[in-house]
């Protein structure tokens, strides 16, 4: 800013070129994080600036980085921890609340939070969010029949089921009005049905917009059986989706959808693989693999944290994101995860199923090494984080006796 | 003597050799005390087992009560029993070997790859345990043994403790004894244990079936003597003498000869004795119990559960040197001090050994005794302690020595661990200095409120007196309140000024023409040189402005600009002529423009209080602190600060406006219902028609509340104390000021209107199916006016799921750390820069990506790049 002004430059000042600019900053790769990099970069971006007084600026930056570095030995865990837990306590119960899609809900706060670091199979309330291939993305209409293509339609969403059981069959009524609405033909839906329902079992009787089914064996279970099955039955999307909303985020429509199918999302034509993700933390670990897993459960638990307005560092958290991935497998944080796999019997012990872990660790002979914390508190000993893992020793030459 | 420290912990299963060999006496009564009341040999207080009652000696060590630690005894069972623990793992064992030759139903050459992938898995620190799940599922399906041809059986597991051997699937088939089942296991080959991972050196697999009972000693379970004398026996004894009466018992019968039935009933009853010694919790079992029907509490319930062994004396452990009382606010005191009860500071003390330099000090404090600042207890070089009384303090005095220690009294400057539960946080615990005042309570700066969760609403605290000088040091580098000012949650504040702090300075900044007197007023107890020149003068002499005194207790060089909480976000920035004075602009510590409110000085989001921590340190900003607190609260009780009831009054104008409005209101819920009913409703996409019905509604109801507020607001004014408070962050918000004034607005149940109670309405009072304000829990009056009885239980209804909500969250977030806890306490920071568990894993390469110390960054940020670019370029 002040520099820019004519005549303020000194004549002395070499004013350096791009290239030993570049060259300079590059070497700083292993001195400083990346982020800080960048933003010297920028900082420094259309400023007229010496030689001198860039190694100044990164002779102060590289300064004022060692000085904000971690202390070894410092417990960083356990800061980890208590700085998402204490949030916890502050966090609501609501379950449900209509967030961002005010269609669809959402599970958010602690109990978002728990599901998060329990890894369950499948959360409470599954949630995509599918985005467009770039070229569709502002198109409206492909965006509605791309929603269209992937929410689940079952029979009842497109006619009306009853069972005559005087003729012992099964009537469909196909509605015209959805099947426009769907972009589906009476032709569609009846491939749909002789798939499903084996020739060699049924006859389909088409008559119009209505369909028979007869099953071969004439009992009144069968019928029901039939009935029910055919409520069911899966005319056109992705089973598991359960419903779709478009929206519009900027300029480009998003789809949003209540129910998770990675898998079968991603190779959906028209569906950018790229930026489509889901919340199922499990899912994202076996489609796109651990170090995605890892990303998502970062990106939950900030986005659980900042929808309560609780402000936590990054850094904790990729702590916790690590810890639960770090061997390759996402595993929760308790008993059947991170804490329940540790090496000490001890530990093991002091946190949850003691008997348990006591006979285990009996027959099978297990030694504890004695050396993590809680080990260290039962038997009495200094722990080996911190203050307690530091041995300082001072040179008696070195000691000024005054 | 030095004391040993223990390197590891083995653990395995005591085999009848080891249990006889450690055994200092074989038990075969099951009385306990002879008519005298002494111990009877071979009883169960066997005074081999260790002593319990004074005067005593301990027949195996010499050791009295307290000396000797107990020693072990033994019960030879007349049967075998199984061990209850290992009960699934004896089921698997039975179907994974021989019938006849014991060996593991598994070929030569399996088993040799097993063990190469076993090998490999311990090599890489890999858990076994889906290995050893393998094994037993191949290994039980064999139906020929591959080494002795023999025809396996079906072993059907009964649980706790039964096993039955069938050729037929279908039939019950025959109870396998547990001498059978012993005789069996011994036959299993050392390599072949292995592979079900079980540890043969350490755990045989005939361990597990019991033919010794290991019989604690006394001191583990001490038995009582009632205030009549009477003597009350721990549960586990009275759990051993069923054990010896049913095994003299069986052994009896078996001599005589007694039929096969009786001597299988009396099995099962020593099998049922055994397990519910060891746990007696087993699922199918039912638990022993005491006469009273108490449940006994045997050794497995000693160790499990949060009162357990484990949680409850080897995680978490009793202190002493620790005092716990009410805490009361004192903001006379430094944020760094803690006031302590004269009485605790007398009881309380810290060790001083004696030397050539402070000998005349601890002699002083002995000489004074009891008096406060005396000492307790002297100790002398061999250890022997002396209480210091009236009658020997001077005594004690003259003899004291170097190499004596002095325990001394506590008093003003000591370093103590101050802590409030839950410690959620490390900031919990933070180490004071003390200041020994009169009274009961703890008294603690209301700014340091915030980290501990503090209020004085009879909130108790702990205290802890450091014993060492290393912990002292400790305490006071790493965790005294200056060095913790910055959370390391987030890199911000989190001490500050509460409440009256920001009511006072939000009112002393918006002051002008304030006079000398007053400003003197307003500085007492401060420590400063010489006023600012005046802002100017009328005909009653200069005046001084409230930035001016603010400005007093900034440091020097401080700059800062930023906008402050009441800005009210114009589309265009007056900047420094801001209408509502909400830019504050502070330039070389002197505050030029803007109020100062909850964004310059509160906890967590005071920008002026940030800025002084990070640049001028904790120690500046200490100060800063305790000068701010001292200022606010001279400001506010000089200028004057109230707020009552009638604060909330609103002239009748304004309550026909709400009125108007909450008719409106009533009118378009009206039409909505209509359109519903006539189905003219637009249904939003996704919802049912009665979902969008509701959602509508609500969002009317909600904006006559807002509507409603806004009217109270306009009405209240900006020189409403409560307004001050709501606009400056002190406390409260326009929200709980326009539901006192105005309307309260809808109570809400599980985030929707009430519905529920009776059949289709939710109270009787009105008709079913109204689906009106009134109805569904909508409350119009204000608190002020008073709610009418429906809106009072509605009211109720909300704020009781609050209640219920809290205490759910409160059990669920504990639960939560602790798991966080426990799976991340290990990790530390290496010297190469990784993040590491205790094993040496590495969890991270480089800590959150960039080696930062959240605590030691600004809201995160490393380093300001920026303000280094500029103080570089800007020197010239």
């Amino acid at each position: 800013m002040l520099s820019n002004e004519v005549g303020e430059v000194p004549t002395s000042k070499i004013l350096i070129s791009k290239e030993i600019f570049k060259e300079k900053i590059s070497k700083l790769t292993d001195l400083l994080p990346k982020k800080i990099i960048e933003e010297l970069e920028e900082a420094l971006i259309g400023k007229d600036i010496g030689e001198e007084e860039l190694n100044k600026i990164i002779e102060k930056t590289i300064k004022a980085y060692e000085h904000v570095k971690v202390d070894p030995y410092e417990a960083v865990g356990t800061v980890a921890a208590q700085s998402m837990g204490e949030p916890g306590t502050q966090m609501t119960m609501r379950t449900f609340h209509y967030a961002g899609v005010a269609e669809i809900n959402v599970t958010l706060g602690l109990p978002r939070l728990i599901e998060i670091l329990d890894v369950r199979s499948k959360p409470s309330a599954p949630i995509m969010t599918v985005r467009i291939e770039k070229e569709h993305a502002d198109d409206k209409e492909f965006a509605g029949k791309l929603a269209l293509k992937i929410e689940r339609t079952t029979m009842l969403d497109i006619g009306a089921i009853s069972t005559d059981l005087n003729e012992m069959e099964i009537i469909v009524d196909l509605d015209k009005k959805s099947l426009d609405q769907r972009d589906l033909s009476d032709e569609d839906v009846l491939k749909k049905l002789e798939k499903k329902f084996d020739k060699k079992k049924f006859d389909i009787v088409r008559d119009g917009l209505q369909f028979r089914i007869r099953p071969r064996e004439r009992s009144y279970k069968e019928i029901l059986q039939v009935a029910e099955k055919l409520n069911n039955v899966t005319i056109e999307g992705i089973k598991d989706i359960k419903r779709v909303v478009v929206r519009k985020e900027g300029d480009e429509y998003v789809l949003y959808t209540e129910g998770s199918a990675l898998k079968s999302i991603i190779r959906v034509k028209g569906v950018d693989p790229h930026r489509t993700k889901t919340n199922s933390i499990k899912e994202i670990e076996e489609v796109l693999g651990i170090e995605a897993a890892r990303n998502t459960i970062i990106a939950e638990i900030v986005e659980t944290l900042g929808e309560q307005g609780l402000d936590v560092d990054r850094r904790h958290i990729m702590l916790v994101a690590d810890a639960m991935t770090m061997n390759g497998e996402a595993k929760q944080i308790g008993r059947h995860g991170v804490a329940g796999e540790k090496k000490s019997v001890l530990s093991r012990a002091a946190f949850e199923l003691t008997t348990t872990n006591l006979l285990n660790a009996a027959f099978g002979g297990e030694v504890d090494e004695l050396s993590g914390v809680a080990e260290n508190i039962i038997v009495g000993t200094p722990i080996r984080i911190g203050t307690g893992d530091v041995e300082l020793m001072l040179k008696r030459e070195r000691m000024k006796v005054e | 003597m030095g004391l040993k420290k223990i390197g590891k912990i083995k653990f395995g299963i005591l085999s009848p050799t080891e249990i006889r060999k450690m055994s200092v006496a074989k038990i075969i009564t099951a009385e306990t005390y002879d008519e005298d009341g002494y111990p009877i040999d071979m009883g169960l207080m066997d005074q081999h087992l260790g002593v319990i009652d004074p005067g005593l000696i301990c027949k195996t060590c010499g050791g009295r009560v307290g000396e000797c630690p107990g020693h072990f005894g033994h019960i030879e069972l007349a049967a075998p029993v199984v061990h209850v623990g290992l009960n699934k793992l004896i089921a698997q064992l039975l179907k994974s070997t021989c019938r006849s030759c014991g060996r593991l139903l598994l070929n030569e050459g399996e088993k040799k790859k097993i063990l190469e992938r076993m090998e490999e898995y311990e090599r890489t620190g890999q858990k076994t345990d889906g290995i050893v799940k393998e094994v037993f599922k191949r290994s039980s399906t064999v139906k020929i043994c591959p080494y002795c041809g023999e025809e396996q059986r079906v072993i059907k597991f009964v649980k706790p403790t039964i096993y039955r051997e069938t050729i037929d699937k279908t039939k019950d088939g025959e109870k396998l004894a547990p001498t059978e089942i012993r005789d069996r296991f011994e036959k299993i080959p050392d390599e072949d244990a292995r592979l079900v991972g079980i540890d043969p050196k350490n755990a045989r697999p005939e361990w597990m079936i019991l033919t010794v009972l290991p019989v604690p000693p006394v001191t583990v379970r001490p038995s009582i003597t009632l205030e009549s004398s009477q003597r009350s026996e721990d549960d586990l004894t009275h759990k051993l003498v069923d054990i010896i009466r049913i095994n003299q018992r069986f052994q009896e019968n078996r001599e005589i000869g007694a039929p096969q039935l009786i001597i299988e009933d009396l099995w099962e009853l020593l099998q049922y004795h055994v397990t519910t010694f060891l746990n007696n919790e087993t699922a199918g079992v039912p638990p022993a119990r005491h006469r009273s029907g108490r449940a006994l509490k045997t050794l497995s319930q000693r160790l499990k559960g949060k009162e357990g062994r484990f949680r409850g004396n080897l995680s978490g452990k009793r202190v002493n040197f620790s005092a716990r009382t009410v805490i009361s606010p004192d903001p006379n005191l430094g944020i760094d001090e803690v006031g302590v009860p004269l009485k605790i500071a007398k009881e309380l003390t810290i060790p001083m050994e004696v030397n050539e330099l402070n000998i005349e000090k601890a002699r002083e404090y002995v000489r004074r005794g009891t008096d406060h600042p005396g000492s307790s207890y002297v100790k002398r070089p061999n250890g022997e302690r002396i209480k210091v009384t009236d009658i020997n303090k001077e005594e004690l005095a003259e003899e004291l020595d170097v190499y004596w220690v002095v325990e001394r009294h506590l008093q003003d400057g000591d370093i103590v661990i101050f802590n409030r539960q839950p410690s959620l946080h490390r900031i919990s615990m933070m180490a004071h200095r003390v200041k020994v005042l009169p009274y009961n309570t703890f008294r603690l700066n209301p700014a340091v409120c915030q980290p501990y969760n503090a209020d004085f609403d009879g909130d108790e605290m702990n205290l802890h007196v450091l014993q060492t000088e290393e912990a002292r040091a400790e305490a006071k580098i790493l965790m005294s309140v200056q060095n913790n000012m910055i959370s390391p949650k987030f890199g911000g504040p989190v001490m500050g000024g509460i409440h009256d702090h920001i009511s006072g300075l939000f009112i002393l900044t918006r002051r002008g023409n304030i006079r000398k007197e007053e400003v003197a007023t307003l500085l007492k107890g401060l420590r400063y040189q010489n006023l600012p020149e005046p802002a100017g003068s009328d005909e009653e002499g200069p005046y001084w402005t409230g930035k001016q005194v603010f400005s007093i207790i900034l440091p020097e060089e401080l700059s800062l600009t930023y906008r402050a909480g009441i800005c009210q976000n114009c589309d265009i920035c007056k900047k420094m002529d801001c209408p509502n004075d909400a830019y504050v602009v502070v330039k070389d510590g002197e505050l030029l423009t803007g109020t100062i409110d909850e964004r310059g000085i509160g906890t967590f989001k005071g920008l002026i209080l940030d800025k002084i921590i990070k640049e001028y340190g904790g120690e500046r900003a200490k100060k800063f602190l305790n000068e701010m607190t001292h200022l606010a609260i001279n400001s506010i009780t000089h200028f004057g600060f109230s707020f009552g009831i009638d604060n909330e009054d609103i002239p009748e104008k304004a309550h026909r406006q709400i009125k108007e409005i909450s008719m409106d209101t009533d009118d378009k819920i009206k039409k909505l219902i209509l359109a519903y009913e006539n189905e003219e409703l637009e249904s939003l996409p996704g919802r049912t028609l009665e979902e969008t019905l509701e959602m509508r509604i609500m969002q009317v109801l909600s904006e006559a509340r807002d509507n409603a507020g806004r009217v109270a607001e306009w009405y209240l004014g900006l020189d409403n104390s409560g307004v001050i408070m709501a606009v400056s962050g002190a406390r409260g918000s326009m929200l709980n000021l326009t539901q006192m004034a105005a309307c309260v607005g809808q109570q809400s149940v599980r985030g929707e209107r009430i519905s529920r109670g009776y059949t289709d309405r939710t109270l009787s009072h009105f008709k079913r199916g109204d689906l009106s304000a009134e109805a569904r829990g909508f409350v119009k009056s204000s608190y002020k006016t008073g709610l009418s009885p429906t809106e009072f239980f509605f009211h109720a209804m909300g704020g009781r799921e609050g209640l219920v909500d809290t205490a759910v969250r409160t059990s669920q977030s504990g639960y939560l750390q602790r798991r966080l806890i426990n799976a991340l306490q290990d990790l530390k920071v290496e010297y190469d820069g990784t993040i590491r568990g205790m094993s040496g894993v590495i969890v991270q390469f480089k800590y959150g990506e960039d080696g930062v110390d959240p605590t030691k960054s600004d809201y995160g940020r490393a380093v300001d790049v920026e303000k280094i670019v500029d103080s570089v370029l800007g020197e010239k």
